[in-house]
């Protein structure tokens, strides 16, 4: 049997935040590496000044095939009880005073997990996905990879990209990628990727994460796309959302 | 789990295997075919039976990842590798001939002989290193030549790249690599210096030239942890005739610190291929290990003994770049050597471990039989080694940074561009001319070089005069 389908480009975002001109530039880059497929991994809305155009984005593209799962942001637009730092709540309630049913319904809609042949969606920590844990190290890595027979599991939620394999003799290995360096999946490991943030990028480079997977040749790529800062900082700052969530942006912090 | 392989005949992933041609404690190595290749190839079968160490599987993975991304003569082509759910393989190029093993029995061999086998590795490191890899088990059985003289570097199964996950890093607690040739660093578990290398390749230059290994054989961690305070006797101690040039160099490669080895393997190669640039420091005339206080000071300082990685990666190749500049010595250029001189200082300054090399053309003529002597009967060539040394003076330059070099030949652009290419320069700095009748008539050197040079080249004008 094989473990990979047909020979596909997959494109893969996590925590796009609203930040329009961060998603559009990741979309372009992807459009020109070739993605032929798209998968979203959680937290669209929050933080960012345009969750309209970019919910709207998202669910066109579901609509023509892409996958996308649940955010802990997503999920506190119809469930106020959520506990949030201060700021991030504060974007919440102006966030749901921007959406529409429809765009309510879709969040509402989506899952925790999606398994797609070996690979496997998720937002955060998969063992528990409702309890939003951070992917920080060998520890939550190795639960994760515990609980799920999945080849490959994709997350975000840390906002910090990192790639974890599991050896068969049981041993975690840890690896901060480096943008556009190809690295091989190799079938006889297991790894969780965790995908760098698109709109609120926290490990100190302030462009635009995503990742390229290329199931054919079996090789992942982080990618990081420059895109306007000030447009998107400004437009926060426009929309009276707190203004540390636009000062960040410039450091990626 | 995949079966050992043992029968001629046996097809795996569309290759033959013919020919069984060693049989290491690792691995297999298979000589295969294929109806769409041309030659045969070899197939590299890791042993993974039963009761297998888990760092053959671990270092067989680290090898699959790392030779597809590598490239260029120095290393074999990679053909195909094969996945551990199947059969694990890992398909390359044959080189013809042995590796440098089977020249055990005939050491020391000539000094001579021993630099251009140390060039040939420097050069193949420095390619390895500008592709991200340190290899870590440079030793004479992971070492090949091609027939057009070459030095290909096998086996990367304890190699670090430095843009794919370590897996040796996190999956054993004890340094992997080969006793006699293993770095300080890498007994403390630090992967991802280059420098690593150069000291595995000073071990094997040292036990070239003198028939002895300077740390012993032994794999015992105690035995082996001395490197990291004793430093070796030197080679003159054992032949008397040693060029104190070659036990400058095998000494700078053996360094515990590798902050205090070469910066990069360009930079050995570029000593052993001139001798008589090289500078001598107190390194070329010890006849005995350093004194007992400096080992017990070595011995006591936990900086150079203690144990696991730091953390970041250490610095690229890139860092400690040759730079080159060709410098006219002729009248009425002053304003050019001038703003040259300013130019190469800015680099320096920028790029401390950069070392620079002056270099100037004596022209042949194409007949005619040039005397080395002008018309004062001075000889050309030393009165132009002086000019060149006069101009670097005011860089206040290190010995160790600076080399002059005056070549014989009837094409200066030629030639210049065969000491770059030959001496793998990063940098070239070459002046232009302005309303030069001997341009217009020749042709532009700076425009040739610029078109032509395989590295980073800089052409520099005199400052504009005042409108």
């Amino acid at each position: 049997m094989r473990r990979w389908g047909k020979a596909v480009l997959i494109a893969l975002f996590a925590d796009i935040h609203a930040n329009r001109q961060a998603f559009e530039a990741c979309l372009d880059h992807a459009r020109v590496q070739g993605a032929q497929r798209y998968v979203f991994l959680g937290d669209y809305v929050g933080y960012g000044a345009d969750p309209d155009w970019v919910l709207t984005t998202v669910m066109d593209m579901v609509g023509k095939g892409a996958l996308a799962v649940l955010g802990n942001h997503d999920n506190a637009i119809n469930v106020p009880g959520e506990t949030m730092n201060s700021e991030a709540q504060v974007a919440i309630e102006w966030t749901r005073g921007q959406l529409g049913p429809e765009q309510r319904r879709f969040l509402a809609d989506l899952p925790l997990t999606l398994q797609d042949e070996s690979r496997l969606y998720v937002h955060a920590e998969a063992s528990k996905p409702k309890s939003w844990i951070y992917v920080k190290s060998t520890v939550e890595a190795s639960t994760s990879l515990s609980a799920t027979p999945a080849h490959i599991t994709f997350c975000g939620h840390i906002h910090t990209p990192a790639l974890y394999s599991l050896s068969i003799t049981a041993k975690m290995t840890a690896f901060t990628p480096v943008s556009g360096a190809a690295v091989p999946m190799l079938p006889g490991r297991r790894w969780l990727a965790v995908l760098g943030s698109v709109g609120q990028p926290r490990d100190g480079n302030p462009a635009a994460a995503y990742a390229l997977l290329d199931t054919d040749k079996k090789e992942i790529i982080y990618c990081r796309v420059p895109y306007d800062v000030d447009e998107a900082a400004a437009r926060i700052r426009k929309a009276g959302l707190p203004p540390w969530l636009a000062d960040r942006l410039h450091t990626g912090k | 789990m995949a079966k050992p392989l043992h029968e001629p005949g046996v097809m795996v992933d569309g290759f033959r295997l013919e020919q069984l041609v060693h049989r290491g404690g690792m691995a297999l190595l298979w000589r295969v075919t294929r109806p769409d290749l041309a030659a045969p190839v070899l197939m590299k079968v890791p042993r993974i039976g039963e009761g297998a160490d888990p760092a053959a599987i671990v270092s067989f993975e680290m090898e699959q990842m790392i030779m597809p991304k590598l490239s260029g003569i120095h290393v074999p082509k990679f053909v195909a590798a094969g996945d551990f759910s199947v059969q694990p393989y890992l398909a390359m190029e044959e080189i013809e001939g042995t590796t440098l093993l089977p020249r055990l029995s005939q050491l020391p061999l000539p000094y001579t002989e021993v630099a251009e086998i140390g060039v040939k590795l420097a050069t193949a490191l420095d390619d390895l290193h500008r592709q991200h890899v340190v290899h870590l088990d440079i030793k004479p059985s992971n070492i090949m030549f091609r027939p057009s003289g070459e030095a290909v570097l096998l086996d990367f199964g304890l190699s670090h790249h430095d843009q794919l996950p370590d897996l040796m890093q996190e999956e054993f607690r004890l340094p992997f690599g080969t006793a006699p040739y293993m770095s300080p660093e890498q007994l403390r578990g630090i992967r991802n210096d280059p420098r690593s290398d150069l000291f595995a390749l000073g071990v094997l230059l040292y036990f070239f030239s003198t028939g002895v290994r300077p740390f012993g054989e032994g794999e015992r961690l105690s035995t082996m942890r001395k490197r990291l305070w004793r430093d070796p006797v030197p080679p003159r101690a054992l032949r008397p005739d040693y060029p104190p040039w070659l036990q400058e160099i095998v000494l700078h490669c053996l360094e515990i610190e590798p902050a205090w080895r070469y910066p990069a393997a360009t930079q050995l190669s570029f000593d052993l291929s001139h001798p008589d640039q090289v500078k001598l420091t107190g390194r070329a005339g010890k006849l005995k290990k350093d004194p007992f206080t400096t080992v017990l000071r070595r011995r006591f300082n936990t900086d150079l003994t203690q144990g696991r990685a730091r953390p970041g990666s250490a610095a690229p190749p890139s860092s400690a770049p040759i730079v080159a500049v060709a410098i006219d010595l002729s009248q009425g250029s002053a304003a050019l050597t001038e703003a040259l001189r300013i130019t190469a200082e800015r680099i320096l300054a920028t790029v401390p471990s950069a070392r620079l090399a002056c270099l100037n053309v004596l022209k042949q003529g194409r007949i005619s039989l040039d005397s080395a002597l002008d018309e004062q009967g001075h000889n050309k060539k030393i009165d132009r080694l002086v000019g060149l040394r006069h101009w670097a003076e005011p860089l206040k330059l290190d010995e160790d940074r600076l080399t002059v070099h005056v070549l014989e030949a009837v094409d200066p652009a030629s030639a210049l561009l065969e000491f770059v290419q030959n001496n793998r320069v990063d940098h070239i700095l070459i002046g232009a001319r302005h309303d030069s009748l001997m341009r217009s008539l020749l042709g532009s050197v700076s425009a040739k070089i610029a078109a032509e040079a395989p590295c980073t080249v800089t052409v520099v004008r005199p400052p504009r005069a005042p409108a």
